[in-house]
C-alpha cells in the first residue's frame, strides 16, 4: 500500500510542521559587519550563551532564534525586520546596537505588536514622546553620560571637550554628559559615524588645551581615536568616557596605554551578584577566558528577561497583553543586579564608575570602583504619556 | 586658531593627499593610457591591507608585510589582466564599467569567504607608535610622518619613471595618443601590462600604509575609490602631474572642512544647527572644489591629452 504510506508521510510532516510553527520565534538581528561589528560579535556570544544556558527554550517552551546579520545599517534591518515579520512571524525582536537601527525598525514592530527588547541601544525618543508599550531597554542613552559628567566635576575638571559621531546615540551622549557636567565645554565636536581617521579632531583638542578630554565613540571609532590620541602625544590629558568607549574590545585593541581609563556603565563583570558571578563564569569559560562586556552582558538578560517573560505568561507567547504585563514586572535575576522599569519601560538602575586596570592575572580590563548615580531614571520619563 | 593648529592640518592633509595620489596615479594611467575604467581599483587596494595587516600580525615585521602585500596584489592583477581586463580595452566604457563593478562584487565576496565579515584590527608598527616632537607644542605621530615620507618618495620616483626612463617615454606616448603610439610601432600590449601592474602595486603600497589608521574591512575599497576618482577628474586624466596636484588638493580641502568648517559654524550657528550642517557640509567641500575646478578648465588641471 505505497499510497497509505505516502499519506502517513505526509500527516507526519504537516504533524511536525504544525509543531514547528507553535514554537516561539525571537527575530535578533546582528551587527557582524558595519560601523558596530565587534560590539556586534560581543552581543552574538551572549546570546549564544544564554541560549546554551536556556537548552534553547524560553520559559520551557520550545523556541527558535533567528540570528541573521543586518551590517549595521538601518535601510538593511528594516528589510530583515520586515522578514521576520511576514515570513518568520516572530514572537519577540532584538538585537541591534545603533540607535539609528533601533529607531528605524521600531514603527514596524509596534504596529505588529512584536515586543522590542533592546540589547542595548535607549534613545531618548522612546524614552520620551514617542515611547511605546511594546518597547523594553536597558539603559537610557543619555545616563551612562550623566554619571560621567558627575565623574568629571568630582575629579575637577573645569574645562572639557567633547567627541561623539554624529548619529542620533552621539548627541544623545553629549546632551546627557553636559545635563549634570557643571564646567565649562570648550568644544563639542561631531564626526561622521564609523569614522577611523581622528587626525583633523586631535589637532583641535591639541589646539583647546582642555582638563579632559570625553569621547562617547564606540568600537572601533574609540580603538582608533585613543591609538592616535596617545600616538598624537596627548596622552597627559585625562579621558572619560561612558562605558562604551572603554569595554573589553577597545581595552583589549588598545592595551597599555588605556589604563586608568575612567567610564561609567550601568554593569560591570566585578559587580558583586550571584547571577552576574554566574554569568561571567560560564561566558569565561565558554570564550578562552576574555571577560565578557557590557554588550555581551546585556545580551544575555535580554533573553532571561524573555525566558522569565514567557513563563510568567503562562508558557505562551500569543496572549500579548499577559506577556507585556510579566516584561514589565521582571522576574529573572539580572545580571546588573536588581533594577524597576519606570513609566517609559526604561529601568530605573544604578551607575557605577570603572576603571581600566589589570587584574590578578595581569589581564588589562575594567575594576569597578564605586557607584556614581543610585536609582536613577532618564531625564525623558516624564514626556513619555503611555 | 594658532599657527600650530594650522600647521598640523597641513600635515594631516599631506599625510591623506598622499595616500590618495597613490590610488589615483595607477587609476588615471589605466585610464589615460588604455582608456580602460578600472572600477576594481579599490579592491586591489583593499586585497593589499589585507595581506599587509595579516601578515604584519603573524610576522611582527611591518616591511615584509608592505612588501607581501605589494607582491600578492600585484599576482592577483596579473591574473584580473589576463583573465578580464585584456579583453576589455577595446570595448566601450559601459562594458567596463559594468564588467569592472562585477569584480569589485566578486573581491568582496572573496575576502568575505577567506577573512571574514568582521573588519581587521591593523597595528602601527611598535617603534612608530609614538609621537615626534616637530617643534615645540606640536609633536606629531611618527607613522603619519612615515606616511608623508613615503608618499613623497614614491611621488618622485613615479616623476622619474615616467619621465626619464624608456618604458615612461612609451607610458606617455601611449597616453597622449594611443594611435599614433601603435603605428610608431609601440608594443601596447606589453606597456598595457606593466602599467596595469604598476598601478596595482601602487594601490596595493597605500592600502598597506593606511591600514594601521583605517579600518581593513569590506567596502574599503569602494570608498576610497570615490575621491580617487575626484582627484583623476580634477588633475586631467591620464596626467600623473595632474593627479598628483589635485591628489594634495583634495586632501588638503578635505581636511580644511574637517577641522575648519564646523568649528566656523558653530561662532554664526546655534550648535545644534552646525552639529548638522558642518560635517555635512566638509564632507561636500572636495565636490565643489571639483565643480569650481570643471567650470574653468573642463579637461582638468592637467590634461594629458592636450
Amino acid at each position: 500500500m505505497p499510497q497509505m504510506k505516502f499519506l502517513a508521510a505526509a500527516l507526519a510532516l504537516c504533524a511536525a510542521a504544525a509543531g514547528h510553527a507553535a514554537d516561539i520565534k525571537v527575530g535578533i538581528a546582528l551587527d557582524i559587519s558595519g560601523p558596530f561589528s565587534a560590539l556586534g560579535a560581543e552581543a552574538r556570544d551572549g546570546f549564544e550563551l544564554a541560549i546554551e544556558k536556556l537548552g534553547g527554550k524560553l520559559g520551557g517552551q520550545p523556541a527558535e532564534f533567528l540570528r541573521t546579520d543586518f551590517g549595521g545599517s538601518p535601510e538593511q534591518a528594516n528589510q530583515l525586520v520586515a522578514r521576520y515579520l511576514q515570513r518568520d512571524k516572530i514572537d519577540f525582536f532584538t538585537g541591534p546596537i545603533g540607535s539609528n537601527a533601533a529607531l528605524a525598525v521600531g514603527p514596524a514592530l509596534f504596529a505588529a505588536k512584536v515586543p522590542y527588547l533592546s540589547s542595548n541601544p535607549g534613545p531618548s525618543a522612546y524614552a520620551g514622546d514617542k515611547c511605546n508599550p511594546y518597547f523594553f531597554a536597558q539603559y537610557q542613552n543619555d545616563t551612562y553620560d550623566e554619571a560621567a559628567g558627575k565623574v568629571a566635576n568630582e575629579k575637577g575638571y573645569e574645562n572639557v571637550v567633547l567627541i561623539a559621531p554624529n548619529y542620533p546615540a552621539g548627541k544623545d551622549h553629549l546632551n546627557g554628559f553636559k545635563r549634570l557636567y557643571e564646567g565649562a565645554v570648550k568644544d563639542e565636536i561631531y564626526t561622521r559615524l564609523g569614522q577611523i581617521d581622528y587626525a583633523a579632531e586631535i589637532a583641535q583638542i591639541r589646539a583647546a588645551k582642555p582638563d579632559a578630554v570625553f569621547f562617547f565613540l564606540p568600537g572601533a571609532m574609540g580603538i582608533n581615536f585613543v591609538k592616535q590620541f596617545v600616538g598624537g602625544g596627548l596622552k597627559d590629558v585625562p579621558l572619560i568616557a561612558p562605558g562604551f568607549s572603554a569595554d573589553e574590545d577597545v581595552i583589549q585593541a588598545v592595551g597599555e596605554p588605556m589604563i586608568g581609563l575612567l567610564n561609567t556603565a550601568h554593569w560591570t563583570h566585578d559587580l558583586p551578584g550571584e547571577a552576574n558571578a554566574a554569568f561571567v563564569a560560564a561566558f569565561r569559560k565558554k570564550y578562552d577566558g576574555r571577560y565578557p562586556s557590557v554588550y555581551a552582558a546585556m545580551a544575555y538578560d535580554t533573553l532571561m528577561a524573555m525566558d522569565a517573560a514567557v513563563r510568567d505568561a503562562g508558557g505562551k507567547a500569543d496572549d500579548r497583553e499577559a506577556l507585556l504585563k510579566a516584561l514589565k514586572k521582571p522576574s529573572f535575576k539580572s545580571v546588573r543586579g536588581d533594577f524597576a522599569y519606570g513609566a517609559n519601560n526604561y529601568p530605573v538602575q544604578n551607575y557605577y564608575l570603572r576603571e581600566v586596570g589589570k587584574d590578578a592575572d595581569g589581564r588589562l580590563t575594567n575594576k569597578l570602583v564605586g557607584t556614581t548615580l543610585e536609582k536613577h531614571q532618564d531625564a525623558y520619563v516624564g514626556a513619555c504619556k503611555m | 586658531m594658532d599657527a600650530i593648529f594650522v600647521f598640523e592640518q597641513l600635515l594631516n592633509g599631506l599625510g591623506y593627499g598622499l595616500m590618495l595620489f597613490l590610488i589615483a596615479a595607477g587609476l588615471t594611467l589605466v585610464f589615460g593610457i588604455m582608456d580602460t575604467m578600472n572600477l576594481a581599483h579599490g579592491s586591489l587596494y583593499m586585497v593589499g591591507a589585507y595581506v599587509a595587516a595579516r601578515v604584519h600580525e603573524a610576522s611582527g615585521m611591518f616591511a615584509l608585510a608592505v612588501l607581501a602585500a605589494v607582491c600578492v596584489t600585484v599576482a592577483v592583477a596579473a591574473l584580473l589582466e589576463v583573465l578580464v581586463v585584456r579583453r576589455l580595452y577595446r570595448r566601450d566604457h559601459l562594458v567596463q564599467v559594468l564588467a569592472t563593478f562585477g569584480i569589485i562584487l566578486i573581491a568582496d565576496d572573496a575576502v568575505k569567504a577567506i577573512w571574514g565579515v568582521a573588519p581587521l584590527m591593523a597595528t602601527t608598527p611598535a617603534a612608530l607608535a609614538g609621537p615626534v616632537q616637530l617643534v615645540d607644542g606640536l609633536p606629531y605621530p611618527s607613522y603619519r610622518l612615515l606616511l608623508i615620507g613615503a608618499g613623497l618618495l614614491v611621488a618622485l620616483g613615479l616623476y622619474l619613471l615616467v619621465n626619464r626612463t624608456r618604458i615612461g617615454m612609451l607610458v606617455r606616448a601611449g597616453a597622449s595618443n594611443r594611435q599614433m603610439a601603435e603605428f610608431m610601432g609601440v608594443r601596447v600590449g606589453g606597456v598595457f601590462a606593466f602599467v596595469f601592474a604598476l598601478g596595482a602595486a601602487l594601490a596595493a603600497l597605500a592600502g598597506a600604509l593606511m591600514a594601521p589608521i583605517s579600518s581593513v574591512q569590506i567596502g574599503m575599497g569602494e570608498a576610497i575609490l570615490i575621491p580617487a576618482l575626484v582627484v583623476i577628474v580634477i588633475g586631467g586624466i591620464g596626467s600623473i602631474r595632474g593627479a598628483f596636484v589635485a591628489a594634495l588638493l583634495v586632501g588638503l580641502v578635505d581636511t580644511a572642512g574637517r577641522a575648519f568648517l564646523p568649528p566656523a559654524l558653530r561662532a554664526v550657528l546655534p550648535p545644534s544647527v552646525a552639529a548638522d550642517l558642518g560635517p555635512a557640509l566638509a564632507g561636500i567641500a572636495m565636490y565643489v572644489l571639483m565643480a569650481a575646478v570643471l567650470t574653468l578648465k573642463p579637461a582638468g588641471l592637467f590634461p594629458a591629452r592636450a
